[in-house]
């Protein structure tokens, strides 16, 4: 396999058949491929996002990342964006399961497409990850630092999410999660009650917990980035996606 | 670590962003991660029409001793002039 990838901003349709913006990855290589839906983090569709998305495709998989917040602010820049959705309330659920299934679409709707799916997410973008692998046919679900999977926002905040851990039973697939020990949304309290419902529920699941490391440790181009901890988990994932969307 | 730590209230006045003037409908103050000043995380205010548009927004991203320095000139200066 090659390195060559073609990486460019598409539209799909999202929930309700609207029509949003999203940006794909795909190798150029022969061959049929995994395909990834990379659900964007709380600061938006921004270029650390568009990079984690091309280096799938430079892995071997279809990869796609909806703007989530397309609807709300076209066309503007990611901060903005992120801030115009924060003081709205944040996705709503439905919707993003929408959004997640229409890119999932979009990715077996390519030749190239083996027919499998994940997603991956980080930040809220985590707990979105768990949520549509609850609600959608999946192959395998990745949750980076997710919050409110369990627990709820401070109390005043505007963001309208709850805890979804009750939906673990309906959890389609395996699920790898890669926390920050660090971390206080997810605690260390909140990953355990998580992996306890899990176990509960008789899913299959893979948590790895970074000492050293808080929330956004896979953000490079942020004062969070902790390299040992992202270079291991990078490795987790290829190890779980290579088990999971191969053909 | 997303601190989530947020509060939005209505606000009366005007801002001047990247199109010009316009009118303020609330502000979001957040201590979270900024997008552009170099930190873990900043006192962060977001000032905002929420009809205009997510181009209708002021930004400011502050150290917490910077936002603490403003609060208290804010307060300060409106308790010179206690009519209003």
């Amino acid at each position: 396999m090659t390195d060559s990838l073609r990486a460019e901003t598409i539209h799909l349709k999202g929930h309700g058949g609207v029509e949003i913006e999203a940006y794909l990855a795909e190798p150029l290589d022969d061959g049929r491929f995994g395909g990834v839906v990379v659900i964007h983090h709380m600061p938006g569709w921004d270029e650390g996002m568009k990079e984690i998305t091309r280096k799938f495709a430079a892995h071997g998989y279809l990869a796609v990342c909806p703007n989530l917040y397309s609807r709300e602010a076209p066309g503007a820049s990611p901060d903005d964006a992120a801030a115009a959705v924060r003081a709205l309330g944040g996705v709503p659920d439905d919707r993003l399961v929408g959004d997640v299934q229409g890119a999932a679409r979009y990715l077996t709707s390519l030749g190239s497409s083996n027919g499998r799916i994940a997603t991956i997410g980080y930040c809220s973008g985590g707990r979105q990850s768990f949520l549509a692998a609850c609600s959608l046919p999946l192959d395998a679900a990745v949750d980076c630092y997710g919050a409110f999977v369990v627990g709820s926002p401070p109390e005043g905040s505007p963001l309208r999410v709850g805890p979804i851990v009750h939906l673990t039973k309906d959890l389609s697939c395996p699920l790898l999660g890669l926390f920050g020990a660090d971390d206080q949304y997810p605690s260390p309290q909140h990953v355990a009650e998580l992996e306890e419902a899990l176990k509960q529920a008789g899913k299959a699941y893979e948590f790895h917990s970074y000492e050293g490391a808080g929330h956004a440790f896979f953000a490079t181009d942020r004062p969070s980035y902790r390299p040992e901890a992202a270079k291991d988990g990078w490795q987790r994932i290829w190890e779980f996606f290579g088990r999971y969307l191969a053909s | 670590m997303c601190t989530y730590q947020t509060e939005q209230l209505s606000v009366n006045g005007s801002a001047k962003g990247p199109g010009g003037w316009f009118s303020l409908s609330s502000a979001t103050v957040y201590f979270d991660h900024p997008a552009h000043y170099p930190a873990e995380h900043s006192l962060n205010i977001d000032f905002l029409n929420l009809g205009g548009g997510a181009l209708s927004r002021v930004a400011v991203e502050l150290d917490p001793a910077s936002a603490r320095e403003l609060a208290r000139a804010i307060l300060d200066t409106l308790q010179a002039v206690p009519r209003y």
